[in-house]
């Protein structure tokens, strides 16, 4: 499975990895710092105390998402290479997607009367014909790589362990929500990178699959307790109706 | 007086559908972004936590009480069952209308028909909606046919009463339970006091104590409007049923609270961060209050009381689901819905009211039963229940 490694110290940001972005994507490019149905990536800058920090923002393409699993219809695919992709032929706008992408990711065309999502494809047709991201390609210092996610990790863990003072112990993306396809590493903590650090390790479909599989067993003991009650109450009925019938008969004599 | 009250009902019955016709407009020629406060940071708004989440929630009654005099045969919750099913129905319809204003590309509804993923909780709440609707149709339909003098039609559709309230009650626990697990998957972006991996069965508690409230009070609306005479008989056993349920539905969110360790969040009610844990016991205070009222004789068997109490715990309910769908998530505080989010709201909820008086005034909503079954069961249930 294909990945990205995005290593905030080595980001410039040069915006070349937008530029490319939006030429792939026939997009108008712009440098707007916040994700929207028209940019799949952006690049923003923050103040640290190490300096200024450049970093990217994403679609992070979850190995089991939490979009894919809410569509009711299947417009969201995990892919095997691992892009997670979206079709809006069949899409509804329910928005349910944008309710449980855990990194508010997917933007929707607020101002369009047949919207659609926008987001970031992982230049899914680029990786099937053998090649890489339009990003990746762009990055002149190697900030973002793109590769197969197993080689990246292993990458991940060379650089931090090369300069354990440098990096944060940690990659990011290796295990939230179950793992991501886009994996960061970094100097400052990542919260500063507007990455959240609430996030459950147990891929977030698993909690509604808790309570999706209670339902066939719940028809059967409902359907079996209805038919069981609906026979006691009815049964009772006949008795006191019998029971009624009999006195009556009583009263008469 | 009752002629000049009228009419500035209907004036006000206008300016709302008038209002709601123009956001209509807007809404389907310039798109979602012209007509509502919804963002990428706040997808759902009021169309879904009032329209849906309310709607469908208050529409319980109708299942609970089939299921009671079909299933159990309580037989003096009789009287009741044709307009507990007719505001279901008519809720059912009103959710799938307001689904048609909320949902981006509405043409694309009928592909969960077709296009399964049975992973999502979008996708048994769609079929729910399909299948439940059906459901309701054919349970009111013999008032219509008994109106056009189909009588081998009302016949038939008597016939499947009993398998008819299985069905109902099945799904509509599958779909009053799922309501709340579309929410489970978002334990990141949301507020501890109202995520829960509870949330399937709270929402299943609370829809049905609310919806016994809602049949209170329309009985008690309409009785006003038609001049019937409440059954109050009926309607302070509801009460009875209301508050143990909504009992039940607190004690578990508190123990659930407790159990996750977010009481002390519960308790932060001065200062900045309070508005969650404020709103929290604003619904206690609107939901256990009149439960804990309608135990007591002197207010249950009072008809103004019994009314009080009823639309109390209605307010609670919609201020609960709308916490829900609105406070609890990060950016719902920011939320608050258009002028015209409300007008489409508000022109849905006047077209239901509307829809109502008029199957009362043409159908046999409240009339006597019709049928011989029914006669005869309604002869024998004083004898067997009195």
């Amino acid at each position: 499975m294909r990945a990205l490694l995005i290593d905030v110290t080595r980001c410039a940001g040069c915006g070349a990895c937008v530029e490319a972005c939006c030429e792939a994507n026939h997009l108008p490019v712009t440098d707007s710092a916040e994700l929207g149905p028209y940019h799949y990536t952006v690049v923003r800058k923050v103040r640290t105390r190490r300096g200024e920090i450049h970093y990217r923002r994403l679609c992070m393409h979850c190995l089991d998402p939490a979009c894919a699993s809410v569509c009711p219809v299947g417009a969201l695919k995990k892919t095997r290479q691992g892009p997670v992709v979206y079709n809006p032929s069949i899409c509804m706008g329910c928005r349910y997607c944008l309710q449980a992408c855990p990194f508010e990711v997917p933007r929707y065309e607020w101002d369009s009367i047949a919207p659609k999502l926008g987001k970031c494809s992982f230049c899914a047709e680029r990786l099937a014909a053998g090649g890489m991201t339009a990003c990746a390609e762009a990055c002149p210092t190697g900030a973002t790589l793109c590769g197969e996610r197993d080689e990246l990790l292993k990458e991940a863990r060379a650089r931090i362990a090369a300069e354990p003072g440098k990096y944060l112990p940690r990659i990011y993306g290796e295990r939230e929500v179950g793992g991501t396809s886009v994996l960061y590493i970094s100097n400052v903590p990542f919260a500063m990178l507007d990455l959240p650090e609430n996030l459950p390790t147990e891929p977030l479909p698993s909690l509604t699959h808790r309570a999706l599989s209670q339902i066939p067993p719940l028809i059967g003991t409902a359907g079996m307790l209805l038919a069981g009650l609906w026979w006691l109450t009815d049964r009772k009925r006949e008795v006191a109706r019998a029971e009624g019938a009999v006195r009556k008969q009583e009263g008469k004599r | 007086m009752t002629r000049v009250r009228s009419l500035f009902w209907r004036w006000v019955a206008l300016a709302i559908l008038a209002a709601g016709a123009y956001a209509t407009v807007v809404r389907f020629t310039r798109g979602l972004g012209a007509a509502t406060n919804l963002s990428d940071q706040m997808p759902w708004g009021l169309w879904i936590g009032f329209d849906v989440l309310c709607g469908v929630g208050l529409a319980a009654g109708g299942f609970a009480i089939t299921t009671a005099v079909h299933i159990l045969h309580l037989e003096k919750l009789r009287p009741i069952v044709r307009p507990a099913v007719l505001t279901a129905f008519l809720g059912y319809l009103l959710v799938i209308l307001a689904l048609i204003y909320d949902l981006g590309r509405p043409w694309n509804i009928w592909r969960a028909t077709v296009l399964w993923n049975p992973r999502s909780v979008m996708f048994e709440v769609a079929w729910c909606v399909m299948l439940y609707t059906t459901v309701l149709a054919v349970e009111f339909s013999p008032l219509l046919f008994d109106k056009l003098g189909w009588r081998r039609a009302s016949r038939a559709a008597r016939a499947a009463i009993v398998p008819l309230a299985a069905a109902g009650f099945i799904l509509s626990t599958m779909h009053q339970s799922s309501l709340g697990s579309l929410y489970l998957i978002v334990p990141s972006k949301m507020h501890p006091l109202w995520y829960s991996p509870l949330l399937p069965w709270l929402f299943w508690l609370s829809a049905v104590g609310a919806g016994l409230a809602m049949v209170i009070f329309e009985s008690g609306m309409s009785a006003r409007a038609f001049g019937r005479a409440l059954e109050l008989d009926v309607l302070e056993k509801l009460a009875r049923a209301m508050a143990v349920l909504l009992g039940v539905f607190w004690f578990l969110r508190l123990w659930d609270l407790g159990v996750r360790g977010h009481l002390g969040a519960a308790l932060r009610l001065w200062g900045p961060g309070s508005l969650p844990a404020r709103m929290l016991w604003l619904e206690a205070l609107l939901m256990l209050v009149p439960a804990a009222l309608g135990l007591s004789d002197r207010f249950r068997l009072h008809p103004q009381r019994l009314f009080a109490l009823a639309s109390t715990v209605v307010a609670g309910f919609l201020v609960h689901r709308l916490d829900v769908s609105t406070t609890a998530l990060a950016a719902g505080s920011r939320y608050f819905p258009s002028w015209m989010e409300i007008a489409v709201t508000m022109m849905l909820v006047t077209l239901g009211v509307a829809a109502f008086r008029f199957a009362v005034l043409h159908l046999a909503v409240f009339g006597p039963a019709h049928g011989a079954q029914e006669i005869e069961e309604a002869k024998l249930a004083p004898a067997l229940y009195g």
